[in-house]
């Protein structure tokens, strides 16, 4: 009996949709094996680490607070990639909405306007879009690679909040801790579902990706996007600007990830601290290509990255497993679906006996 | 400024650049085959993670070089079966190492935070490291960063010199006419892109072995991303890239040397030199599209494989 590999007349649909649930499989068989490797109990792990994260209502709102800047920025950033246009900035964009934001919340710390939050919003968006425009400006006029531009802005970036917490956003009766002042109610964002930390930011970043999914299946410029992506040329040819695209690309991804920023320093977090992110600007990557670059299929494969940030958490406190276990998981994830991607393209056909070519 | 403190800086320069030779180079080659591995820093930090667990359990430094290098290219390996194999994207396969790197260094080092090692001896050469100023600038260090230099000498000639640099060269530049030619184009590739995993994986050990003999969690911050950069700021060519390392090992110490003069700037600031120069670097090189043309490999980045022509 032979495997044979061939290619498909046409790509698969449904190993389109497949792929990144094999991925998931493989994924969890993986981290058996890891549980088992580390000397715990393979089934205790395995509900540490996937079925206690969501076991009851407040864990349920856990995992959507932890999806929640997942979706919005993977949406953001999947308008870019559906390009080609590679956004690896958004950690950096994300810190900018946070400074840039938290900024408003320090200056009109103690009033109790309704306007403190929407504006809030508004400068953590027009910080993430300013963070997103240097590499797209380098792109476009210098063509400067923006993979490695807006890179080395995330570590500029972190750098920048630290150097912000340390001395001029500090609070001034904080004991010399570097930390911002906690911010008033009017720069928090409420609670939507008493019992729980489910906040109203968790709802923007699904209406966000609601907002993702119009545009880019339902607009002409998501429309040129894709074509940008299968075919430069024939993008080129159809008259599209692509420098137009670069821009667009690049900003939808600094404008997702500025007010992701945001609604983490004015939901879970409360103030600015040197590091509001556990990397979720590199993981909404990974949750971007799971979820194929639709935002529909992002939500879900935010909520399972959700599930290994939190695993990562249960699995450390119930197991002593250790939380680096989640970084590994989240690259094997991304590894089986880059994988499982072939069978979209080839066919694995199993033949009694090795056919001769001609 | 003082010659003597002009110097010291010079060879700390040289030290602080050496990763970046080692990082840079592996990738040079792994491009020049056509393939844009950007995996550099988690091959890196799994290098460096993997060489100090053998120097703090063995105190051998062969044996450390042997497994960050073998660790760095079991890395490649994973790219290499998803790019080359199976024909995924390179760009996103890269990225994928990347952060499986981060979390399996993090994941390897958990029980190593704490130890610190001694560190590697410098070699000291009988007249040669005597001589006043040519011998503290030439021959002061340890044998990593000489190994780095023959690596230099290597890589050139090989690409340059040789039959099968210029085939692997070919292969960049046109995959389908070398395979036409009868070339194994998968294979050949295999190999850049294990050579350059195995380089990231020695410019990983020298970090955590040789110049800070201490793990720390992403201890390698950014230098394979740097080592990316240099790549292209060098055009694809060796003697550029060394360098291109040199002054950037040299932006990485000039922090330290700025802070020890007694000016007042925030330690951050000085730390986000290197970031900054990489940028300002990649523009200044990238402008010019034409150079960027003529001397990118031509198949960079895009994926090949025989049955699919």
């Amino acid at each position: 009996m032979f495997v044979k590999i061939e290619p498909r007349p046409e790509p698969s649909r449904v190993m389109k949709y497949c792929s990144p649930l094999i991925a998931a499989l493989l994924m969890l068989i993986s981290g058996l094996i890891i549980f088992t490797l580390l000397g715990k109990d393979p089934m205790q792990a395995f509900f540490a680490f996937f079925i206690e994260p969501v076991h009851d209502l407040y864990s349920v709102g856990e995992l959507f607070i932890k999806a929640a800047p997942l979706m919005l920025i993977g949406t953001g950033l999947a308008i870019g990639f559906r390009a080609n246009i590679w956004n690896i900035g958004a950690e950096g964009q994300m810190a900018l909405g946070a400074i840039f934001g938290g900024y408003i919340a320090i200056i009109f710390h103690g009033s109790s306007s309704h306007f403190v939050l929407p504006l809030m919003i508004l400068c953590g968006a027009a910080g993430g879009m300013l963070w997103a425009a240097i590499p797209a400006l380098l792109k476009t006029v210098f063509n400067a690679n923006e993979i490695l531009v807006s890179l080395m802005l995330n570590y500029v970036a972190l750098l920048l909040l630290e150097l912000l917490v340390h001395g001029p956003l500090r609070d001034p009766n904080g004991y010399g801790f570097p930390q911002s002042v906690l911010f008033s109610d009017s720069a928090m964002l409420p609670i939507l579902i008493k019992g729980t930390r489910l906040h109203l930011g968790v709802l923007i970043s699904i209406i966000g990706v609601g907002i993702g999914w119009v545009f880019l299946e339902k607009s002409f410029t998501g429309y040129q996007l894709q074509v940008a992506g299968l075919a430069q040329k024939a993008a080129t040819y159809a008259g599209f600007d692509y420098k137009k695209l670069i821009w667009i690309g690049m900003l939808a991804g600094g404008l997702a990830a500025g007010i992701a920023g945001v609604l983490e320093i004015a939901g879970p977090i409360g103030q600015l601290l040197p590091s509001i992110s556990p990397g979720y600007g590199y993981a909404a990557i990974i949750v971007a290509f799971v979820g194929r670059l639709h935002p529909g299929g992002i939500f879900l494969s935010s909520l399972l990255m959700a599930l290994l940030y939190l695993g990562g958490e249960s699995g450390q406190m119930n197991l002593d497993l250790p939380s680096a276990v989640t970084g590994i998981f989240q690259g094997l994830l991304l590894f089986y679906l880059l994988a499982a991607d072939f069978l979209i393209y080839f066919r694995l056909r199993i033949t009694r006996r090795q056919r001769k070519e001609g | 400024m003082d010659f003597a403190i002009f110097l010291k800086i010079l060879v700390a320069a040289v030290a602080a650049g050496t990763p970046f030779v080692y990082a840079a180079l592996g990738e040079l080659v792994t491009e020049k085959s056509g393939v844009l591995n950007l995996g550099v820093e988690g091959m890196m930090l799994v290098g460096a993670i993997t060489g100090f667990i053998a120097m703090a359990k063995t105190g051998s430094l062969l044996l450390a070089v042997a497994c960050g290098m073998a660790a760095g290219a079991l890395m490649a390996a994973i790219f290499g079966v998803l790019t080359l194999t199976l024909m995924a994207n390179q760009v996103a396969s890269g990225l994928a190492l990347t952060i499986f790197g981060v979390g399996l260094s993090a994941f390897l080092g958990l029980n190593y935070t704490s130890i610190a090692l001694p560190g590697i001896a410098k070699l000291h050469i009988p007249l040669l490291s005597d001589i006043p100023v040519l011998g503290k600038l030439l021959f002061s260090y340890d044998i990593l960063v000489y190994g780095s230099l023959a690596l230099f000498f290597l890589v050139s000639w090989f690409l340059y010199k040789t039959r099968a640099g210029l085939i692997l060269r070919g292969i960049g530049e046109a995959p389908k006419s070398a395979h036409a030619l009868g070339y194994n184009v998968i294979g050949i590739r295999y190999l850049a892109v294990l050579f350059g995993g195995a380089m990231a994986g020695l410019g990983g050990v020298y970090l955590s072995v040789a110049y800070t003999p201490v793990w720390v969690q992403g201890m390698v911050a950014g230098r394979g991303w740097v080592s990316l950069a240099l790549v292209v700021f060098a055009t694809w060519r060796p003697l550029r890239v060394l360098f291109g390392a040199y002054l950037f090992g040299a932006i990485t110490i000039a922090q330290f040397h700025i802070q020890g003069l007694g000016i007042d700037i925030p330690s951050q600031l000085l730390s986000m030199l290197p970031y900054l120069a990489t940028i300002i670097v990649l523009v200044i090189i990238s402008r010019d599209l034409t150079a960027i043309r003529l001397n990118s490999p031509a198949s960079l980045g895009i994926t090949y494989h025989p049955e699919n022509q």
